[in-house]
Formats: structure tokens, sequence, C-alpha cells
């Protein structure tokens, strides 16, 4: 016990000496807290929109200003052609064309029917199809309009019509910060175990100061849980770091209870800090295990539904998601802090979660070798 | 310059002979090539939702099975209350409920007016936004159906093309991303920490008081990575063609061309933030913040810039890659020529040689 105060102690002394890992603990929460949650933000917006109209009818008119009067798009340029247009669009100047026929107006009213064209860009293929989803529901809103002016209608709908109401829960005012905020702070808690660890053990190997280490009487479990122990409450003290910020700046308040989330955070750090650990045992020098805990967090956060929704994936990749640590928590984040789920919600997450501590620990437990090689 | 060279040989050896990070800086692209082009869109498909149908007649129930039936969703549960839907929704399966009232089939049948409520998961609100814009796109159709008999006066039909990308895949945008991401995380991070190494090992110094230019022994640590990187580019673009499908409909040279420029703005960086730090991990620390993250983020790829707030569009035009991301997105898939692109080529040789300025001067040749 007294040889695990003294490893402890000295672990301590080193991060608190080393400025570099102190900006990596403070500064960087900091900065991806107040600057990711305002860059990520889904929602389209300010689609910019190119009009070629050949009609000039008043109707044309109406139906443009009907367009730029929404929140979603905003009128870039009038061009006179189509391939005019198309240069904005390869300009990126546009995303989305409008082209109104000559005689629009005139075969709507005479010929009852007439065609708008419209061209959207879709390299982006989710922002290409809602831009046309808006655009198309604009324009329905549109026909109604002319239709009442000049069809007198009957008390009842002439034509059954099923009218949609729909509700947000949880977030009713769909603030995507909401909803990044408690994603981003898993990454920055697994940052913290994953990485320090793994680059604090490799660091000792370099400059070979792990062999004095391995040349006095101090256990193997010993040497790991003075490794551990430090990292293990430095990613508390991130979360509680970063809850504070959640706090102040976006006015975001667990629903359900912070007991929870740290009981959670707990288990889960164990999970991470044992690859760090793991991670340590497998590599040399510190560009190395960079290198492989910065892939590894680069595919378990891509997969971990941070930016994308994990049921849009195909299958194989849902499956790869079970099997990826970040996953559970930034799902248990989501759930307790807006949906305020409870324990029973999340008991499965909790279950397997420690399952993945014993698995990465235990693993490197058995690759540690006091000797060297 | 034979001096030169047998410097560059040592480099290669260095990364030769570390069979780990070779395999992952070429292993890197591929993998994720790979998770982006099949494993990240934001597509709705098969959507587990959830029904409360307070009403169970023919009308109802031939809707449930449109919904059923398309693409973008899979009834997964049929609920007997209200407050079971927020039972599920606290489970985290199901995103989406619908909800039909008691008299759904009589009120369409002797009124010509039902109404149907759409109950979304707000927790996502990208996900949230999503499926009820298809949940109401499945049952305006199914309305439309059911109408197709009488034929509306003064109808606006749209016509609707899809530019460049008619299939509307994910890959189309991500490739582009994953390109410049690769790039700057291979070119400026490596080179970083190359350098730094050899200063924290001390080895810098034995190179120093050789009789090679301090500027050489610079220079040589950049063309491995400079040799690396165009294999990825290479593999990244061969992938993106025969496992992708995303074509390259601009010059080929053109588009190698303007990716060599771009690894030589990154290198230069790297070789500038090397020759201001002294150890591995304060250049990890600058590289991962300074420079991945803005990358991931500030680029476009991932989140359209024009959404986000004034400063950090502003700021946006200081990272490389956000050029880098529109002159691939042009070239590779739009197929324009280089009068399209000139002004984001010369913003990035700009920025090289500003970056290679910054570095030379700041690389001390006196040790401390």
């Amino acid at each position: 016990m007294r040889t695990l105060r003294f490893l402890l102690q000295k672990e301590f002394r080193q991060i608190f000496r080393d400025p570099s890992i102190l900006r990596l603990i403070f500064v960087m929460p900091m900065l991806q807290l107040l600057v990711l949650p305002r860059a990520a933000d889904y929602e389209m917006k300010n689609i910019k929109l190119a009009v070629v109209d050949h009609d000039h009818s008043s109707y044309s008119r109406q139906l443009i200003s009907k367009i730029t009067s929404s929140r979603y798009f905003l009128l870039e340029n009038y061009p006179s052609s189509y391939s005019k247009a198309m240069e904005d669009v390869e300009q990126d100047k546009a995303d989305l064309i409008l082209e109104i026929p000559a005689n629009w107006e005139k075969d709507l009213v005479k010929e009852n029917e007439s065609t708008l064209f419209m061209a959207v860009n879709a390299i982006n293929g989710v922002k290409a199809n809602l831009g046309g989803v808006y655009l198309g529901s604009i324009i329905q809103d549109f026909n109604r309009e002319v239709r009442l002016k000049w069809i007198q209608f009957p008390r009842f709908n002439p034509e059954p019509v099923i009218e949609i109401t729909s509700s947000n829960w949880f977030n009713p005012k769909m603030n995507y910060k909401f909803f990044m905020v408690p994603g981003i702070l898993v990454i920055l808690v697994t940052m913290v175990g994953a990485f320090l660890t793994s680059l604090n053990i490799v660091k000792e190997k370099e400059i070979g100061t792990i062999e004095q280490i391995n040349v006095t009487p101090i256990k193997k479990y010993h040497f790991i849980l003075g490794k551990l122990i430090p990292f293990w409450i430095l990613g508390l003290v991130v979360l509680s770091l970063g809850l504070i910020l959640a706090r102040v700046f976006y006015s975001i308040i667990p629903v359900g209870s912070f007991f929870l989330i740290f009981a959670f955070a707990a288990v889960y750090l164990l999970a991470v800090l044992g690859l760090g650990l793991l991670v340590s045992t497998f590599t040399s020098t510190q560009q190395q295990a960079m290198l492989i805990s910065f892939f590894l967090m680069m595919i378990f956060i891509l997969m971990g539904g941070l930016y994308t929704s994990i049921e849009s994936m195909p299958l194989w990749a849902q499956n790869l998601t079970k099997a990826n640590p970040v996953t559970y928590f930034i799902e248990v984040m989501r759930m307790v802090v807006l949906k305020g789920s409870g324990f029973p919600d999340i008991k499965n997450h909790f279950a397997v979660v420690l399952g993945f501590a014993f698995l990465f620990n235990s693993l490197a437990v058995i690759n540690y070798r006091k000797r060297s090689a | 310059m034979k001096q030169f060279i047998s410097f560059v040989k040592k480099e290669f050896y260095h990364i030769f002979r570390d069979p780990r990070t070779m395999m992952i800086l070429l292993g890197m692209p591929i993998v994720q090539i790979i998770i982006f082009g099949f494993a990240l869109t934001n597509e709705v498909k098969n959507s587990q939702i959830a029904i409360l149908d307070n009403a169970n007649d023919p009308a109802s129930s031939s809707l449930i099975k449109e919904i059923d039936a398309s693409r973008y969703f899979v009834v997964a549960r049929k609920l007997n209350s209200y407050r079971d839907i927020e039972k599920e929704f606290k489970k985290g399966q199901i995103k989406l409920a619908v909800v039909f009232p008691t008299k759904f089939g009589e009120d369409l049948q002797h009124f010509n007016k039902a109404q149907v409520q759409l109950i979304a998961d707000a927790s996502d609100p990208n996900v949230a936004n999503t499926l009820t814009n298809y949940a109401s796109a499945v049952i305006l159709n199914y309305q439309s159906r059911i109408n197709n008999q009488k034929k509306l006066p003064y109808t606006i039909k749209t016509e609707f093309r899809m530019l460049y990308n008619p299939q509307l895949k994910g890959a189309y945008s991500f490739v582009p991303g994953v390109m410049a991401m690769v790039l700057m995380l291979v070119c400026t991070m490596m080179t970083a920490i190359t350098i730094v190494r050899e200063k924290e090992t001390g080895t810098m110094e034995v190179m120093l008081v050789s009789p090679v230019e301090p500027l050489k022994i610079i220079f040589a640590k950049a063309v491995p990575y400079l040799l690396l990187s165009i294999v990825n580019i290479i593999s990244i673009l061969l992938l993106s063609v025969f496992v992708l499908d995303v074509p390259i409909n601009g010059s080929l040279v053109l588009l190698i061309s303007e990716s060599i420029l771009f690894i030589l703005t990154t290198l230069s960086l790297g070789l500038l933030i090397s020759s201001s730090t002294d150890s591995q991990q304060t250049a990890m620390f600058i590289s991962l913040t300074g420079l991945f993250l803005p990358t991931v983020m500030l680029s476009g790829f991932m989140f359209p810039i024009e959404n986000m707030p004034v400063p950090l569009q502003l700021f946006s035009n200081l990272v490389p890659s956000k050029w880098f991301y529109s002159i691939v997105k042009s070239v590779m898939i739009k197929g324009v020529g280089f009068s399209a692109v000139w002004k984001e080529t010369l913003i990035l040789f700009g920025m090289t040689v500003l970056f290679l300025l910054l570095a030379v001067k700041k690389f001390k040749v006196r040790l401390a």
C-alpha cells in the first residue's frame, strides 16, 4: 500500500510539472467545448438559390418572393439562362437552380397545368435532398394559394386531406448544441484517458526510466495501478469541468441524475484507461503510441454516433459499433442528460462497458513485461 | 547534393524500420475511405418507428402499411397509450412515433379531413428533422395516391434534377474531405514530430555539428513524407474510383498537381511547428488542437460553413484544407478546369511560401 502511495505521488508530480499535459487537460476541453458545438450545425438554411425567370409574370415574381422570404433560401443571382446558372453552381455561388419557363403563368391558368424545373448541386446528398423537400413544399403552398384564388371551395374539402402536425420532444427548440455538447464531453474524457495513459508509459520507455522501475521490487499491479489512478481522477475532473462549462455557456442541465453520469463515467474510464495501457504495452516510442491511439480514436469517434447517427449506417457497420466503447458512453450521456433516462434504461450499457474494462485491463496486464526485451 | 541524398536515405530508414508506424501511415487512408464511404451517412433508411393507432380502422391500417413499406421506415412497435411513447424514447431505440386519433378513418371519409400527429425524439435535432420530413412526404404521397382519380385544376408540376450526384451518395462529399484530412495528418503531424523527436533525443545536436547545411537537414526530413503522401493520394483515388464508384470527372493531372501543392503547404506547416516547439507532446498538442480539429470541423465537409457564426466563418478562411477541399470537389466531381480554381490555388501557394519563410526564420542553427 505504501509503495502505491509513493508511486501515486510521483505520477501526480510528473503530471503537474509538465505544462504540456496540463494544457492538454485544461485548454483543450475549453477550446473544444466552446468552439465545436457552434460549428456543428447540420440544419440546412442559407441555401443559395439562382433563379432563371423566363416568364417575368406576376406569378413568377410572387413565387420568388415567397421562396426568398422563407428562412431556408438566399436569392443569390438572377442569371439570364440555365447555362449561366450552371456556371454559378460550378463556382459554388449557387446550390440550387430554379428555372421558370416562358409562358408559365399563362399555361397554369389556361392549360390548368405548368411545370417548374429545378436542379440542385447534389455533391452533398443530404443537403440536396432537404433543399428539394423545402422548395417543393413552398411551391405546393403557393399552388394552394393560386387554387384558392380561382376556385370557390365548398365548406368541406372536395378531396381527402390528411393534416400532419408534428412535435419535438426533449428538445422542442431543436437546439443542436444540446445534442452535441454531451457527445463532445465523452470525446474529451476519452482523449484524456486513452491518449495520456499510453503516452505516459511509452515516454518512460523512450527515455529509459522504465528500467529503473523494472529493477525495483515494485509489483506489476502496483505499477499499473499507479499509472491508472491519476488518469482516472483526471478523467473525472475533466468531466466535471465539462459539465460546469456546459452549464455556464450552454445552460445545459442534465435532466437525469448526476450520480448516474459519474458512476457510468467511472466504469467507462476504466475501460478506456485499459485501452491506453494496452496500446502502451504494444509500442515503444511516443510517435507510435500517438499514431495508434489517434487511429483508434478516430475510428471510435467517427463510428460512435457523434456526428452521424448509427441507424443510418449499413448493418455491418452497426455491428462494428457494438465493439466500440465510445458508442455506449455517448448514448448514455445523451439519454441521461437530455431525456433523463434512469438506471433500468441503461443497465445493458453498464454491463457491456464493465466487460470492456475487464477485457482491456486483463490483456494489458498479461502483455506488460517487467523484463526488457 | 550527395549529402542531401544520404540524409533523405536516413529518413527513409527511420520510417521503413518502424513497420508499425508505416503500416498505420499507409493503412489509415484506406480505413478512413472505407469508413467514410460506406458507414458515415446522414441518410435515413429503415429507421425504427413506433405507431400509436387509436383508430384501428381500415384507413389507418392502410396508411401504416404504406409507411412500413417505404424504404425509410420500419414499424417496430405498436403502442397502446400516449405514455408508452416517452418510455420508448427513453430506451433510445425509437426516434419517431406516429399517432392516429380515434376517429381517423371516419373523419377522412365524412369530413375529408383527418389528422396524424408525428412525435419526434428531438434530442438529436438533425435526425428528428429528417425523420419528420420523410414521414410527411410518405403521408402526402399516400394522400395524393388516394386522390389520384380526380384531376385537380391549376396544378404546378415540378421537375427535379440532381446534379453531379444523382444517387445522392455520401461518398461524393466525403472523399475530398478525407483526402484533405489524411494529408493534413500525415504531413503536418508526422514532420512536426520527427524533427522534434531528434531534438528531444539529442540527435539533432549530432546533425547540427556535421558539415551539412542545417536547412538541408530540415528539407531532407520532408522528402520521405512527400513521397508517402503521394502514395496515399494514389491509393485514395484508386479506392474511390474502383470501390466507391466516385468518378474523377476533371483532369487527373490537375488533381494530382493540386494535391502536391497542398502536400507542400502542409509540410511547410509541419516544419514551422517543429521549429517552434521542443517536445513531442507539445508538437502533438499543437497539431491536434490547432490543425486536426479545425480541418475536420471548418473545412466544410462535415458541417456547412455557411451556417456557422460569422467569426468562425472568417476563421475558416485561414484553414488550408478548406481551400483544398473546395479544389478537389471542383476538379474531381464537378469536372471543371484550372480557370475555376485559380483563386484557391493562389491562396494555397501563398500560404506555403509564408509558412516556409517563417519556418526558416525560426529554425535555430545554434544549440540552446
